[in-house]
């Protein structure tokens, strides 16, 4: 009996084990294998995404211009789908049960357990219909996205587009989530960082049913949502779109600048395209369209990266630098002679605000061979490398050959030829005055971009500097720092009177080039240029600026393939002046001309 | 002979506390796993926390009539409660209602009960006061038989209901058997049945993997490596008289049984219970399907970590990822908002109250109390074992409630009759003659 007594120890023995069995096995899947915890989150957890606002951007005067509109992104969370209707499913997301198959499979391939898009960007009014009766299908919710619309359709090339990001972005920036919009160009991408705002989360729980039970430890873990910052463009959106009707059915660009503070009041290339085409699902097709399909290519915005010769408003510039370091003066009468270049027919240039009005080439062929030759080394080519040497510099500080302090990506510098290039070109001092002498009237290997012409119509309208061109119009908080420098030009504002005059007569005095450009009730000065163009006719430049005395705008047009600056860039010009000084056209009779203009077929006729 | 003061006196207060904290314990996981904003009051009927509540309250009532009553009528009536629930086994068979697939419920109005519970405490005492009559001739055939008898007659009726999980609680019975002299060699044939049993379900899955189609490859390395070990084992017991017949009887009986595992598997089995087996061995997975409880009841165990999500915290309980979360998979709602601390205190305290019964089982003059102290640990150490078991993945899926703990009136009031009446009966220990 004895024996069968100690059987106790035997038993209670047995059960501690099982007891010990447990606990191992309870220590290794509660406190070793954490892989629990995270199935428990993934099953138990929902972790809603907030999607801020994107900023919104306004023009000078408040009105908007880009804003947004809800949209909804279906998202399905595979483990949770379960016994579905396929056919109901589908004709709901009219779609077909092959791609319902494709679309789930793929989901699956993402992740079990994690949410996944569905169907993209569906509008309120498509996504109201779904939401009605999506209780049905467990595992499906809708996301709330927001996608821009351009109320007014304007200023595509300004404004730019966002699209989803690419492994490009994800890498770079850890801010990005895939899925996640950017800015892709213009002033979306430009600011990005301010428009984008703060991702926002929420945790909630759910239950086996994938009903929503509540906020997770009450909202402890929630992040609202920050909405992007507004932008406050220093676009006129009046003027912007009274640009873009004026420049229909031709190919160019207008800019205008306010000459005091540097802020882009229009920026347009023609032609441009409907923004809003980039937007939601049927954005990559558009762009396909617009990028492949379309020989004039809208999408190139030619007022930031279109190079041309400045042409004859280089003059303006030789002018100021000639009188600057002396060379010349504002009684300084040269006689056109067209053995050294070709002119129109004009009387001789008396003095310097005759030789502008009338545009006379030998005139600068002499101003420019005198600034650069000026006998300051024996040789003749040394003497010209010196020379070159000195104007190229002084030629930068008017904003050309190099990228504008802009505030837009995809800006060109342009180019000013210097004595690097030409040794390059011609061999170490093989070249003089006469090799380079197209520079005189702003050929040759001079390059600008309309929108440095637009700016140097503001240095002439400040009589000697400029601020940079920009188009954010009220700083950012996040970017508060942002300052527009002052640059000189290093012309004493003097020698400005002389050639501002000129301008004035160039529009208003009768043998001036740009007769069309006058308005009554506003003294325009302007400056006519022919950007020559080897691969058919020529592009008609104009700029201006106006009020003469206390200039409010100041403007660079261009208008490819239509000859003389004079003919269409001139009067457009003077149409937007007059829009934004006036807020009325008085002659609609030019206005008319414009707007019935097709300078594009009438390219193609030729 | 002393004379009393009174009825509590000799009671054991320590296992009253330990019963009071597991019902209390229990209490709050099931309030834990059906609590919402909706249903916060801790009496609402229509909760399963609320009723639990009546439940608990009129088990302390059933507790204190037990103690009350005289010790002598355990020990009298043991037959006739046993007779009792005998008829009641039978009654179910034919006028009981079906749940879940067991005709198993007696069902009167609001009230549920299941006669497999007041069975279990029926063979405890009949099962007691046998052996208290004819321990002393355990030896003999017939008393071996009879014992038997007593325990798998229930076990059988209830085999037709059929309830597999309560057909392994009476077998556990059998440690009653062993404190009486059975010998442990049987436990140990108990053991290797099981091994084979699983090796068998395992070869066939190894083999596929290792040996392609050639299904019988595994099979015969597996009875070869048997029968070097069994002849391993004859070769150091093989002066001993009659070793060779054992050995090789016990070779071919092994090899026989192995080679059925199939037949028997697919034959005697459901396919619900095939599918758990095969879940728990790994052999398929199907965290959706048959392994959906399981899998599910692991994620909310594991996510508790080492000291829980907190009371009421528990998302994987309290948003019914885990199915029967009140009932069967109750300890789910420890492992999440306790951690392993709930879990080590659970299992701590069961154990410490099993240990317990046993211990003072030994210091019985009774032997019919020592015998019923055996058996109440053990049907209580079989729910312990397969329910906490079924719970983290080492035991198959068998709906059996945890003791003191799971929801249900029926249950925590059998349970809590088996206790009370260990309890009613040790405190009478220095009152009984030898």
């Amino acid at each position: 009996m004895n024996n069968l007594e100690q059987r106790k120890f035997i038993v209670i023995s047995s059960f501690v084990v099982i007891a010990i069995i447990f606990l191992m096995r309870l220590f290794y899947i509660q406190v070793i294998d954490d892989s629990y915890v995270s199935s428990a989150d993934n099953q138990a957890l929902r972790f809603v995404t907030k999607y801020p606002a994107r900023g919104i951007v306004y023009d000078r005067n408040g009105e908007i211009l880009v804003l947004n509109q809800a949209a909804y992104d279906l998202m399905v969370v595979p483990v949770l789908v379960g016994e579905v209707d396929t056919t109901s499913i589908c004709s709901l997301l009219e779609i077909e049960k092959d791609a319902f198959i494709e679309r789930m499979e793929q989901a699956r391939n993402f992740s079990r357990y994690r949410a996944s898009i569905f169907k993209k960007q569906m509008t309120s009014e498509e996504y109201s219909r779904v939401a009605e009766r999506l209780y049905q299908f467990t595992g499906f919710y809708g996301q709330k996205r927001s996608l821009r619309i351009y109320p007014d359709s304007i200023a595509a090339h300004v404004l730019g587009y966002i699209g989803e990001v690419n492994q490009g972005h994800l890498d770079k920036d850890t801010f990005y989530r895939s899925g996640d919009f950017v800015g892709i160009s213009g002033i979306e991408r430009q600011y990005e960082t301010a428009l984008r705002g703060h991702r926002g989360r929420e945790v909630l729980m759910v239950d086996v049913h994938n009903t929503v039970q509540g906020k997770y430890e009450d909202g402890a873990l929630d992040v609202e949502a920050k909405a992007g910052e507004n932008l406050i463009l220093s676009l006129d959106l009046q003027i912007q779109k009274y640009g873009e009707q004026l420049m229909q059915n031709k190919k160019g660009s207008i800019v205008a600048i306010e000459p005091k503070t540097g802020e882009v009041l229009c920026l347009i290339s023609s032609p441009t395209y409907d923004p809003n085409l980039l937007v939601g699902v049927k954005r990559a097709s558009n762009y396909k369209l617009l990028s492949e399909n379309d020989s004039l290519d809208p999408l190139f915005n030619r007022a930031l990266m279109a190079k041309y010769p400045p042409g004859s408003i280089f003059k303006i510039i030789q002018s100021l630098i000639g009188l600057q370091d002396g060379i010349i003066s504002e009684n300084t009468g040269i006689t056109c002679n067209k053995a050294l270049v070709g002119c129109h027919n004009h009387p001789s240039a008396q003095n310097l605000r005759q030789a502008i009005q009338m545009s006379c080439n030998p005139y600068y062929h002499q101003v420019f061979k005198r600034l650069i030759n000026r006998g300051e080394a024996k040789s003749y080519f040394e003497d010209s490398a010196l020379g070159l040497d000195r104007w190229e510099k002084q030629v930068h500080r008017f904003g050309l050959g190099e990228r504008l302090a802009l505030d837009l990506p995809s800006l060109k510098s342009g180019s000013v030829p210097n004595v690097e290039l030409y040794d390059r070109i011609y061999g170490e001092r093989r070249w003089a005055f006469s090799t380079i002498y197209s520079l005189s009237i702003g050929q040759g290997e001079l390059e600008v971009v309309p929108i440095q012409m637009a700016n140097l119509a503001a240095t002439i309208a400040n009589r000697g500097y400029f601020i940079d061109p920009h188009l954010i119009k009220e700083p950012l908080s996040t970017q508060s720092a942002i300052t527009w420098k002052k640059h000189n030009t290093g012309i004493d504002d003097v020698h400005f009177t002389p050639i501002v005059d000129a301008m004035q007569w160039v529009v208003d005095k009768p043998g001036g080039t740009a007769r069309r450009a006058r308005i009554d009730s506003i003294k325009v000065c302007g400056k006519t240029g022919t950007a020559e163009n080897p691969h058919g006719k020529d592009h008609s430049v104009f700029i201006a600026f106006a009020p003469k005395d206390d200039p409010k705008i100041a403007i660079a047009v261009y208008v490819e393939n239509s000859g003389f600056g004079g003919t269409w860039a001139a009067p457009i010009s003077s149409l937007i002046i007059e829009k934004y000084l006036n807020g009325t056209i008085a002659d609609t009779a030019k206005e008319n001309r414009i707007f019935r203009a097709d300078l594009i077929s009438m390219e193609d006729e030729d | 002979m002393r004379t009393r003061q009174s009825v509590f006196q000799d009671i054991d207060w320590i296992m009253v506390g330990v019963y009071l904290f597991l019902v209390a314990f229990g209490w709050m996981s099931i309030y834990a796993a059906t609590y919402d904003e909706a249903h916060r009051a801790v009496n609402d009927m229509t909760q399963n926390h609320g009723k639990q509540m009546l439940w608990i309250g009129l088990s302390l009532v059933i507790a204190a009539a037990i103690l009350l009553f005289d010790h002598r009528f355990f020990e009298t009536f043991a037959y006739g409660i046993y007779g009792v629930s005998i008829a009641l086994l039978l009654g179910v068979l034919i006028v009981g209602s079906e749940i879940k697939g067991a005709q198993s419920w007696f069902v009167l109005g609001p009230v549920s009960f299941q006669p497999s519970e007041i069975a279990k405490y029926g063979t405890a005492l009949a099962l007691a006061k046998y052996l208290s009559q004819y321990g002393a001739r355990f030896k003999e055939r017939k008393v071996l038989l009879t014992s038997l008898a007593i325990i798998f007659f229930p076990a059988a009726l209830i085999m037709l209901q059929p309830d597999v999980g309560s057909v392994l609680v009476f077998s556990t019975l059998l440690i009653v058997l062993y404190r009486q002299g059975l010998s442990g060699w049987w436990f140990v044939v108990a053991l290797i049945a099981v091994f084979l049993f699983v090796m068998a379900l395992f070869m066939k899955q190894w083999t596929l993997q290792l040996f392609g189609d050639n299904e019988i490859g595994g099979t015969w390395i597996f009875l070869g490596a048997l029968t070097l070990i069994v002849g391993a084992f004859y070769y150091q017991f093989r002066k001993q008289k009659g070793s060779l017949p054992i050995f090789s009887g016990g070779l071919v009986a092994m090899i026989g049984y192995y080679l059925s595992v199939d037949y028997l598997f697919d034959h005697l089995l459901k396919p619900h219970h095939q599918n758990r087996i095969n879940e728990l061995l790994g052999i398929v997975s199907d965290p959706l399907g048959a392994g959906y409880n399981v899998h599910q009841s692991k994620i909310a165990i594991g996510s508790g970590g080492f000291s829980g999500k907190g009371f009421l915290q528990g998302t994987q309980t309290k948003f019914h990822f885990v199915p029967e979360q009140s009932t069967d998979f109750i300890f789910c709602t420890v492992g999440e908002e306790w951690g392993f601390l709930g879990t080590l205190v659970l299992i701590s305290a069961f154990i410490f109250l099993l240990g317990r019964i046993i211990w003072s089982s030994e210091n019985q003059r009774s032997e019919f109390t020592r015998n019923y102290g055996y058996a109440a640990a053990a049907i209580l150490f079989i729910h312990f074992t397969i329910n906490i078991g079924m719970a983290i993945g080492l035991a198959p899926v068998i709906g059996i409630p945890l003791p003191f703990f799971s929801y249900g009136g029926s249950s925590l009031w059998s349970f809590t009759i088996l206790l009370f009446t260990f309890i009613k009966l040790d405190s009478e220990r220095k009152f009984v003659l030898r």
